[in-house]
């Protein structure tokens, strides 16, 4: 265009149609360039996201196997008395075990040389689950039970290839002697790889003891969580928005609202974690680290999106069809209700999922109302206390596990991250399926 | 709709109990990250093997932790602040202002700072602190004379050290571990090359020449780490010539990555830092309000529970995890059954 207004010149002849000429020409070759940076830019996309997949499933996946140590195991009553009368209990019920191990070792005849600390390095720490299940099953103790309880980290290593013989430094932890007796082990087929049902369904563990640690009671966290945002923030963001869209005057006030609005989507999260301390915590004395104080401060962070993409559905509502409502005799409110709410639908229920989304894989404020940390409390008793029992969260849970010492607890923060994703997805697709059922087409 | 307007009232109800029913019924610690692995060792044990419900452990820093800690008494505030350093004067006085008045300290054991680099980068085997501040001092005495740190390599200084580039990743200011890296290290390697009496001679007061002697150089060369030693291990891992301070505990977890070198001719290990030869250690506290005990439960029981000899002594799950253990824990132990708060007693 420019061009031919600095140098005018006569229009070119007229040519065939069929016959290209330079003009017609250049402007294909752009459009195929054009064509086909779109097309490397979504190559570039895909690649990423490739990458991204197989990265977390080759590290995430060893988190859901667990090396466990499979062995029948009797307690005598005797045995029990003692090491209930101890201040570390236990570390007695792990040192029986260990005695019984060792018993078992010499009748299937293996014929590595062993003592009771190599044992004890072979195992995690299994005292805790001993001690669980026979508090749990008093009249169990005298009979044999059969036992799977974890491996150390480095033999779960081991297994999945995160150790190697030639990789392992002599240390405390493991000898490379030890892989010896667990090669024996295997072949006696009393160690084995299987899944790791503790990982779905357990809460965390100390830093000696990756073998325990689970993300279950964190998925429950985030559960209730999410419940108090989207019981909290959905009723609040579309009352807002409604009023804001239908039945609001026009004004200096609800324009300073409105820009405030748009504002708050873009605060920084953890803002909102330091309000909710504040407020929360410290004014109206809510319990810390309790899922019930996360959900209020992810609700006040999910909000303003809320409330944002509502007001757009509510927007595209074609004017026709609240006139026609009120033509009919419709008042204001049941042309809203009856008519404009129920067409918005699909559009609001995208915008709480998205908001949902953003609040379950938020760590920041959760840092600061106490549920980043060590938080291993197992399940709550009971649907109130979901809410109110100290809990951890999910993405808190994986931040928590990678910064561990223990390599083990890497892959198990990767697997954390399949965990969430799942959770995350069948969030999505529930939000699918309710958008299906609500949709309309005029 | 009637199974929100339920939800809706159920977590109303559920708002309201948790504010009326206010008893907290686990203790509440947050503190120094590195005391959180023990700590949380031990909270897992306690949840274990008493009938007490496991205690929850934050991190975010002795400091961070101190504060909270002083912020007042009542549930609402924690009960125990971990520390990798002893509470400040002026953290005393702040808690003494919001009533904060009666605190327990205890000492549960030292830890290591160790230096370490790649298992396979060059070797880095042997440091003196004359070493450590000839590469990161901000101002180094070279050819008698003060000058802006001009190192580039570690054999310009010292010809038994290998000819790689220098990239020390430090804790960061935030970190307990800081401290004890300036005043064992970087001061003891200011004095040792000679560069404090030369600042002194050019006119510094003791204070000032110690203050520039902890300045550390920015030109990239020294890298302040704020988060996790995970973030150091990560740094490490990508630069074979990197050189990062750990404690004792994670270096021994990750022996197939790292290699660690001495310290003034000693090599780092619980008995070195026991018996005191190998120069780069602290003691490690956890503080508790005993305004708190006896409303909390299981405060006192946590605090005996720590210190047991079967948890915080030789050959307990503590020391087999890296903590030091502390030769004087019996003493420890009597403070907490007396609830001997700082400044009674000795």
């Amino acid at each position: 265009m420019t061009e031919t207004a600095l140098n005018p010149r006569p229009m070119p002849v007229k040519k065939d149609l069929m016959v290209e000429d330079a003009n017609t020409r250049r402007r294909n070759a752009a459009e195929k360039r054009f064509r086909a940076y779109g097309l490397a830019a979504i190559l570039i996309g895909l690649f990423f996201l490739i990458v991204l997949a197989v990265s977390i499933l080759r590290n995430g996946l060893p988190a859901f196997t667990q090396t466990v140590v499979s062995v029948e195991f009797t307690l005598k009553a005797a045995d029990r008395d003692a090491a209930e009368s101890q201040l570390f209990k236990t570390k007695a019920y792990q040192d029986l075990f260990i005695a019984e191990l060792a018993g078992k070792l010499d009748e299937r005849g293996v014929e590595v040389v062993f003592d009771a600390a190599t044992i004890e390095r072979l195992l995690g720490k299994i005292g805790g689950d001993l001690r669980a299940f026979y508090q749990a099953n008093p009249d169990r103790v005298g009979e044999p039970v059969s036992f799977e309880l974890p491996a150390s980290s480095r033999v779960d290593g081991y297994f999945n290839g995160r150790v190697t013989r030639e990789t392992l430094q002599d240390s405390r932890f493991l000898m490379a002697a030890d892989l010896d007796l667990v090669d024996a082990m295997q072949e006696a087929g009393i160690v084995q790889s299987s899944l790791n049902w503790t990982f779905l369904t357990g809460a965390d563990s100390g830093v000696d003891n990756p073998g325990g640690a689970g993300i279950g009671a964190s998925v429950i966290g985030s559960f209730f969580m999410m419940l108090v945002v989207l019981v909290l923030s959905l009723p609040i963001g579309v009352a807002a928005s409604i009023y804001l869209e239908e039945f609001a005057p026009k004004n200096r006030f609800t324009d300073l609202i409105e820009v405030n609005i748009s504002n708050l989507a873009a605060v920084p999260s953890i803002v909102f974690g330091i309000l909710g301390l504040a407020v929360f915590i410290q004014f109206m004395h809510l319990p810390q680290s309790a899922p019930l104080v996360g959900g209020l401060v992810l609700t006040l962070m999910t909000l303003p999106t809320i409330i944002i993409s509502t007001r757009a559905s509510l927007k595209s509502v074609p004017p026709s069809i609240r006139d026609a409502a009120l033509g009919v005799g419709a008042s204001k409110m049941q042309s809203v209700f009856h008519h404009v709410l129920p067409l918005a639908m699909p559009g609001i229920l995208t915008g709480t999922i998205i908001g949902l989304a953003q609040a379950l894989g938020e760590t920041a404020p959760l840092l600061l109302i106490g549920m980043v940390g060590f938080v291993a409390r197992g399940y709550p008793d009971g649907f109130v206390a979901g809410f109110t029992e100290a809990n951890s969260a999910m993405p808190a849970q994986i931040y928590t596990w990678a910064a561990r010492a223990d390599a083990s607890f890497y892959d198990k923060a990767w697997g954390g991250i399949i965990v969430l994703l799942v959770f995350l997805l069948s969030m999505n697709i529930l939000a699918i399926l309710l958008r299906r059922k609500f949709e309309r087409r005029w | 709709m009637l199974l929100m307007k339920t939800t809706v009232s159920t977590l109303a109800i559920a708002a309201l109990s948790a504010t009326a029913a206010a008893a907290r019924d686990n203790v509440q610690v947050a503190g120094s990250s590195t005391v959180l692995p023990y700590a949380s060792i031990v909270a897992e044990l306690f949840g274990e093997n008493t009938d007490y419900p496991t205690p929850v452990i934050e991190s975010g820093g002795s400091s961070a932790g101190l504060k909270r800690f002083c912020e007042g008494v009542g549930e609402n505030t924690i009960d125990v602040a971990n520390a990798s350093r002893a509470i400040r004067e002026k953290e005393i006085k702040a808690c003494a202002e919001n009533g904060v008045t009666d605190i327990i300290e205890v000492r549960i054991g030292y830890d290591g700072i160790v230096f370490a680099s790649q298992q396979s980068g060059p070797a880095f085997t042997a440091f003196e602190p004359a070493d450590i501040f000839n590469a990161i001092g901000a101002t180094v005495l070279k050819n008698g004379e003060l000058v802006e740190n001009p190192h580039n390599t570690w054999d310009e200084f010292n010809s038994d050290l290998p000819s790689a580039e220098i990239a020390m990743f430090i804790p960061g200011t935030k970190h307990g571990t800081r401290e004890v890296f300036e005043e064992k290290v970087l001061l003891e390697g200011c004095e040792a090359t000679g560069a404090m009496k030369a600042m002194m001679d050019s006119g510094m007061d003791e204070d000032a020449a110690e203050d520039a002697c902890l300045d550390v150089r920015q030109d990239g060369r020294s890298v302040d780490i704020d988060g996790d030693y995970t973030e150091t291990l990560a740094r490490i891992d990508a630069n074979p010539d990197g050189i990062g301070v750990f404690g004792l505990a994670f270096y021994e977890n990750n022996t197939d990555k790292l290699k660690v070198a001495t310290m003034g001719g000693i090599a780092p290990s619980t008995d070195t830092i026991a018996s005191g030869e190998y120069p780069v250690s602290r003691p490690l506290f956890f503080y508790v309000k005993k305004a708190h005990i006896g409303v909390i439960p299981g405060l006192k029981e946590y605090a005996q529970f720590f210190t047991a000899d079967e948890i915080a002594g030789p050959g307990g799950p503590l020391s087999n995890y890296g903590l030091v253990p502390d030769p004087e824990l019996a003493k420890t132990q009597a403070m907490i059954a007396d609830e001997t708060t700082m400044g009674e007693g000795s």
